[in-house]
């Protein structure tokens, strides 16, 4: 395939919060059967797993994976999207906000033996998913997510953001 | 004099997130703070209550990239608890889901995180294709990720929360066209690997550590599932006594519980398996390394990558000979009545010594779990060679915007886990 140029290239984001990173792991594994279009396509400008040197400006897709436990995780995710014309949440974490917040719905027991933790790391009361904090353009579920499903939606925002590629 | 502060909010190109902050002060190195930042998930606290068929799965959520390690440890202290003694199929299946897992991270690590310190580039894919030795390196990565991946899969149900391992088995069974697909896959990366150790063997870093390391050994092969604690001092335990030699380190700037062995630092990991285990590799991989093996026992921290790379040479030999030689069939899952019971469960995952202890109430479900993960027993080692790789650049008048590389790239060849790290409440037994 013919790739668009270095100014024409798709700037992408992964930012990770409050999870396993299973999707990015499954995201690197895609990359095994992609990575000479995805190199031609796609700038990766902020994906720390791949990169030393990143840079947050202003991106075409951020993909969220994680919840956010900590008001600086929800301010981190509120400048991302106003970076970012696309912002996909990914994982079941990202989307539902499972299993990172199962302390939601702990026991006041449970809630009892945590509480001191909470406070030394200046964590949120409760968990939340991306969507209770920023507005999403797309959600890919799983847990982790399917290479299926994600190649379908990264086609998809390829198609819409640059429709001649 | 040197006098500053330097403050590395994001660790790159490690599993999950780490912050570092350290202190120099006329010239000494203060104050290192090595802190995973990864928010806790409270795993072992969300595990009471929950049904034993439950745990495997759960605890696999800690940790993507290592989320077969942790199903096998979970599997191995459920089965112990209820007294469940797996079948040598399910026992040749649970090696092959280890191998896969092996070679898939070994690769991620290798090849994505640290190949790019050896080349002075920024990433992986920013190796150059128009240079035959890079241009081929990009290919050998993507095509040893992929035949891991592929084994994971099709002996696990997935790479990453496999489905297929269960308590008491496997609920599927790899059939006769994967299995030659797997073999043909991993006989075709060989020669890549073999490439991987010898560019790993030949990188122009080291550091020298003495330290104690530790590693669950088999009796017969060099495995991840079986065998008794050994240290390099020459110490052997039983697994259900691991724990019992650990001190747990509480780091208030960090989510991870830290610890020492008997009051000392030490290592756990490749390096270590190797150091105490390398006679023990598949004949095959003893034959093509047999220089490289010379270089182990090693107290260079570096020479980790290399015990990596052989390792997955190791996976590659003993996968192909267990696929080329086992009909796999279809069998039921054991079930036992559940107890009253405390189960124990310690393998090797990527990074080292992986800790599981359930305690079990008469209904079946969990009382109360413990974690123990790599990452956070060789934190206090990582932590005290940042300071002296400090205080050595700075003797040697290092500009200070080339320390920071040099402390990532030594961070990296421990490999750690920070998804891992974090998420754990400590508990106090009794």
């Amino acid at each position: 395939m013919t790739g668009p140029n270095n100014q024409e290239k798709i700037k992408i984001g992964w930012f990770t919060f409050s999870c396993c990173e299973d999707n990015l792991i499954v995201m690197t594994e895609v990359m095994n059967d992609h990575w000479q279009d995805w190199k031609k396509l796609f700038d990766f400008r902020h994906v720390r797993v791949l990169k030393s040197h990143n840079i947050l400006d202003e991106l075409d897709i951020a993909f969220v994976e994680g919840a956010l436990a900590s008001p600086e995780q929800e301010a981190k995710v509120k400048d991302i999207r106003a970076r970012s014309k696309k912002l996909v949440a990914v994982g079941a974490c990202a989307v539902v906000g499972l299993p990172a917040g199962q302390r939601n719905y702990f026991t006041p027991e449970q809630k009892a033996n945590i509480d001191f933790l909470l406070t030394r790391f200046d964590a949120l009361p409760a968990v939340k998913k991306v969507a209770d904090v920023v507005s999403v353009d797309g959600e890919i579920p799983g847990c982790p997510m399917t290479p299926e499903d994600f190649l379908t939606k990264v086609n998809a925002l390829v198609a819409e953001l640059r429709p001649a590629v | 004099m040197h006098t500053f502060d330097l403050s590395m909010e994001h660790i790159t190109k490690v599993e999950g997130s780490a912050a570092l902050n350290l202190r120099v002060v006329d010239g000494r190195v203060k104050e290192v703070h090595f802190a995973l930042t990864e928010y806790k998930r409270f795993f072992t606290e969300a595990l009471k209550g929950k049904s034993l068929a439950a745990i495997p799965p759960h605890l696999a959520r800690i940790c993507g990239t290592c989320s077969n390690a942790h199903i096998m440890a979970s599997i191995e202290a459920c089965e112990k608890a209820l007294g469940i003694v797996p079948t040598s199929q399910t026992k040749l299946l649970r090696a092959l889901t280890m191998h896969g897992l092996m070679i898939r991270d070994h690769a991620l690590h290798l090849y994505l995180f640290s190949l790019p310190d050896i080349f002075g580039k920024d990433a992986f894919l920013d190796l150059d294709e128009n240079d035959s030795i890079e241009h081929q390196l990009l290919h050998d990565g993507f095509d040893t990720k992929s035949a891991g991946n592929f084994l994971a899969t099709l002996v696990a149900g997935r790479s990453v929360h496999a489905t297929y391992p269960v308590i008491g088995g496997y609920l599927k069974f790899p059939d006769p066209a994967g299995v030659a697909e797997a073999i043909e896959k991993l006989q075709a990366i060989r020669p890549a690997v073999r490439r991987l150790v010898e560019i790993f063997k030949n990188a122009p870093f080291h550091f020298d550590r003495q330290t104690k390391y530790m590693a669950l050994v088999p009796d017969n092969n060099y495995g991840y599932l079986e065998g008794k604690i050994m240290t390099s001092a020459g110490e052997s335990y039983d697994e259900s006594q691991f724990r019992a030699h650990l001190e747990h380190v509480v780091l208030p700037y960090s989510q991870a519980s830290a610890y020492t062995y008997e009051g000392e630092g030490y290592m756990v990991g490749a390096l270590a398996r190797l150091n105490l285990a390398k006679d023990k590799l598949h004949p095959k991989t003893k034959e093509s390394l047999a220089a490289v093996l010379k270089l182990f026992p090693a107290t260079d921290i570096y020479l980790n990558n290399v015990a990596q790379a052989v390792e997955i040479l190791h996976a590659v030999d003993e996968s192909i000979e267990i696929l080329s030689n086992q009909m796999f069939s279809p069998e039921p899952v054991i079930k036992a009545e559940v107890k009253e019971s405390v189960g124990v469960g310690v393998i090797e995952a990527p990074r080292g010594t992986l800790y599981h202890k359930l305690v079990i109430g008469a209904d079946g479900q969990v009382k109360e779990g413990e974690v123990v993960v790599p990452t956070g027993q060789n934190q206090i080692n990582i932590e005290r060679d940042i300071a002296r790789l400090v205080q050595e650049l700075v003797d040697q008048n290092t500009a200070q915007e080339k320390i920071a590389p040099e402390i990532e790239k030594l961070i990296r060849a421990y490999d750690p886990c920070m998804s891992c790290g974090s998420h754990f409440l400590k508990v106090n037994w009794e």
